[in-house]
C-alpha cells in the first residue's frame, strides 16, 4: 500500500483553528496568533505569537500545548515544532514544549495547579458571554419585551442564526443540555435560576460577556499595535465588530 | 540619578478650574507615575520588555496627536510630569502609585526620591504614595513604619505581580500581607491601591484573581481597596466583589483611554461600575506617564452612554464630576472648594445600586 499523505499549510492551518484561547473564546487563527507556518515533507514547524511579552504564561502555555497536540494528530504529519516566539517565557515554554515536559515539568514550583480547572472556568465563562449575547439580541428584538421575561425564554424560542448556534456550542461543549425545551437562561452552574434572581442572573452574564469581549478589544489592538500587518491576519469578531465606531460627542 | 533643582521648581501656570458648558470641575488623577524606564537602569530584558508593553498600550489607545516619540515614553522627569498634568489647569491633584518592580530595573521603576521631592515642593498640588511588598517580611514591616513617617503616607500602591527572587506573584490575603494591613491600620495608611488587570502575569498565583480584594475587604473594612483597571480582565468578578463590600472602589486606569478607540466598549464599562459600584466609589486615573491626563478628562466631560444601550442610564454631570475629581478627593482629604462639592448618593450599602436605571424595556 502507497497511500501518500501530502501535508499542506491549509490542513496545519485548519488543525490550527480548533485551538482556542480560552479566554477570549476564539480560534488562534482568527486572532492572528499564527506567526508562521512551514510545511516540509512531514515536518511541521509553527510560531505563534502574543499580544505583549507579558501575557499569562499558564495561558501561554495551554495554547501552544494544544496547537502541538492538534498537528500532531494531523494525519501525515512527522517532526512538530510548535514555537513561542517575543514571551518573557518563551525559553521555558520552547524548551518545555521540545521536552514534553508537560505543564507542571515546564514551570516546576510555580505550577502549582493543574490547567484543567483553568480551562473549565474558561469555558463556562464563554457559555455564560454567548447566553448573554442570546438573550441580550431577543430583548432588543423587540421594545417591549423586558429583562425578567428571560427566565421563561426556551431555546426553541431564539431565532436561529450564528449567535444562537454559538451559544448550543458552547452548552454541548460544558454537557449542558440543548434540547428545544430547554431554558436559555441558566446560572454559571449551569442550574435554572429561581424567579427572583433572573434580572440578577443576566446582569452578571452581561458583565461576564464584557470582560471577554473587552479582553478581544484589548488583545486585538495590542497585537496590531506589536505586530504592524497582523490585522490582515484577523477575522473580525462579530460581538465587537459589527457596530460602527461612535463619533467622540455623542448626545449630552 | 537626575537630579531635580529643588531650588528651581518646574513652571505650572496658575490654577485653573477645568470648565465645560459653564459646569465647573474639580480634578483628581488618582494614579501617576514617575518613572524611568531608561536602558542604563534596565537590569534585564524584562525591563525593556516591560516598557515596551506600557509603549505599546500608549500607542494602540492613544489619539494620534498624543503619541509620544519611545524615546520619551522611556522617562519624562519632574518638569515634564508637572507641565503634562498640571500644566494647563486641567488636573487639580495628582497621586503618585509608583510600581517597585526591582527584578527589572536597577533603581526601580517609579523613582521615590524624584517624585517625593516633586511632592514637597508642590504639596498642594501631590500626594505621594508607596509600596510595601510582604516578602520582604519583618524587615519590610520596620521599613514601611520608617516610609510611612518620612513620606506622610496616606495610600501605598500594591503590585501583587510583582516579582521577588523566586517568587511571581503574591495574594493580599497571605498572612504577612495580614500583618502589613494591620500596620497599616495602624499608622493611619488607609487607601490601598491594588493592580489587577493587564501586564505582568504571574502562573498559579494569578495577578488578576481578584478573590483575594474580597478576603482583606471583609476583615479590614476600615481600609478602602481601590482596584486599579477596575479588575480588567475580570470585570466581572471585580464588580460582583465590590457590590457586597462598600469599602472597595474601582480606579479607572487603562480602562479609560477606550472612551478613543472603543467608546462603545467604554460605555459599557461604565454602565456596569455605576450599576454595580454607584457613582460615588469610581476614580479617574491617567495611569501617566501611559497617558496625559488633558485628554482624557476633556474627552469624559464630553462623553455619553450611546442612545441604542438602553440597559445603562446616561452618565450626569453630578457624575462625571465625582468620577473625576470628588471621589478621589474624599478618600484622600483633599479640600475642594465648597461650590464644587456635591451630596454622596442616596444607594443601599450592597447590592447593585442603580438598577431601577437598568432594564432595556425601560427606555
Amino acid at each position: 500500500m502507497t497511500a501518500t499523505l501530502t501535508l499542506t499549510e491549509d490542513d496545519v492551518r485548519a488543525a490550527l483553528s480548533t485551538v482556542v484561547d480560552p479566554e477570549l473564546d476564539e480560534p488562534i487563527t482568527d486572532v492572528g496568533f499564527v506567526r508562521s507556518v512551514t510545511v516540509d515533507g512531514s515536518v511541521v514547524e509553527v510560531h505563534l505569537r502574543l499580544p505583549t511579552s507579558f501575557c499569562a504564561p499558564n495561558f501561554a502555555w495551554l495554547m501552544v500545548s494544544d496547537a502541538q497536540d492538534a498537528l500532531r494528530a494531523l494525519p501525515g504529519a512527522g517532526r512538530v515544532v510548535v514555537e513561542l516566539d517575543d514571551h518573557h517565557d518563551s525559553d521555558l515554554i520552547n524548551a518545555g514544549l521540545a521536552a514534553d515536559a508537560g505543564y507542571r515539568g515546564t514551570f516546576g514550583h510555580e505550577a502549582e495547579d493543574s490547567l484543567d480547572e483553568l480551562r473549565a472556568t474558561f469555558r463556562r465563562k464563554a457559555h455564560t458571554a454567548a447566553m448573554e449575547r442570546a438573550l441580550t439580541a431577543w430583548l432588543r428584538a423587540d421594545p417591549a419585551r423586558a429583562e425578567d421575561a428571560v427566565g421563561a425564554l426556551l431555546l426553541r424560542d431564539l431565532p436561529a442564526g450564528p449567535v444562537t448556534d454559538a451559544l448550543l456550542d458552547r452548552r454541548a461543549a460544558l454537557g449542558l443540555p440543548v434540547d428545544p425545551t430547554s431554558p436559555v437562561l441558566l446560572a454559571p452552574d449551569g442550574t435554572r435560576p429561581p424567579a427572583g434572581a433572573v434580572t440578577a442572573t443576566l446582569r452578571r452574564a452581561r458583565s461576564v460577556r464584557i470582560s471577554v469581549d473587552g479582553n478581544a478589544h484589548f488583545c486585538r489592538g495590542l497585537l496590531t499595535t506589536r505586530y504592524p500587518g497582523a490585522e490582515a491576519d484577523q477575522t473580525p469578531r462579530p460581538s465587537i465588530d459589527s457596530r460602527p465606531l461612535l463619533p467622540l460627542e455623542v448626545l449630552s | 540619578m537626575t537630579q531635580l533643582a529643588l531650588d528651581e521648581p518646574a513652571p505650572v501656570e496658575e490654577d485653573g478650574v477645568y470648565s465645560k458648558d459653564g459646569e465647573d470641575y474639580f480634578i483628581v488623577d488618582a494614579h501617576i507615575a514617575l518613572w524611568d524606564a531608561r536602558p542604563e537602569n534596565q537590569l534585564n530584558v524584562h525591563g525593556k520588555q516591560f516598557i515596551d508593553c506600557f509603549y505599546d498600550y500608549h500607542r494602540n489607545l492613544s489619539p494620534e496627536s498624543e503619541v509620544w516619540p519611545y524615546e520619551e515614553y522611556l522617562y519624562q522627569g519632574g518638569e515634564r510630569l508637572m507641565r503634562d498634568v498640571f500644566g494647563n489647569g486641567v488636573v487639580d491633584h495628582a497621586v503618585f502609585q509608583p510600581a517597585r518592580l526591582g527584578e527589572f530595573y536597577a533603581r526601580g521603576f517609579g523613582q521615590t526620591e524624584e517624585a517625593f521631592a516633586l511632592t514637597q515642593a508642590h504639596p498642594d498640588k501631590l500626594t505621594y504614595n508607596h509600596w510595601f511588598d510582604p516578602r520582604d517580611g519583618e524587615r519590610g514591616l520596620d521599613q514601611l513604619r520608617e516610609d510611612a513617617e518620612r513620606f506622610g503616607l496616606k495610600g501605598v500602591k500594591l503590585y501583587t505581580a510583582d516579582w521577588h527572587g523566586d517568587s511571581r506573584g503574591w495574594k493580599l490575603n497571605d498572612p504577612m500581607a495580614y500583618r502589613y494591613f494591620e500596620l497599616c491600620r495602624e499608622l493611619g495608611i488607609t487607601n490601598i491601591h491594588v493592580h489587577k488587570g493587564p501586564t505582568i502575569r504571574p502562573l498559579d498565583r494569578d495577578a488578576f484573581d481578584v478573590a483575594d480584594v474580597d478576603h482583606v475587604a471583609t476583615d479590614f473594612t476600615d481600609l478602602q481597596f481601590i482596584v486599579e483597571h477596575c479588575g480588567l480582565p475580570r470585570l466581572e468578578d471585580f464588580c460582583w466583589i465590590a457590590t457586597q463590600e462598600p469599602n472597595v472602589h474601582a480606579g479607572l486606569a487603562v480602562a479609560i483611554p477606550f472612551i478613543h478607540t472603543r467608546p462603545r466598549y467604554f460605555a459599557q464599562i461604565m454602565g456596569e461600575l455605576v450599576y454595580w459600584l454607584g457613582e460615588d466609589r469610581i476614580l479617574f486615573s491617567s495611569d501617566y506617564a501611559l497617558w496625559t491626563p488633558t485628554w482624557l478628562v476633556e474627552r469624559f466631560v464630553d462623553f455619553q452612554i450611546p442612545a441604542d444601550m438602553t440597559e445603562y442610564g446616561p452618565l450626569t454631570t453630578a457624575v462625571k464630576k465625582k468620577v473625576l475629581g470628588l471621589n478621589a478627593a474624599k478618600l484622600y482629604g483633599i479640600p475642594v472648594p465648597p461650590e464644587l462639592q456635591l451630596p454622596d448618593a442616596d444607594e443601599t450599602a450592597t447590592g447593585p445600586r442603580e438598577p431601577g436605571s437598568a432594564d432595556l424595556a425601560m427606555a
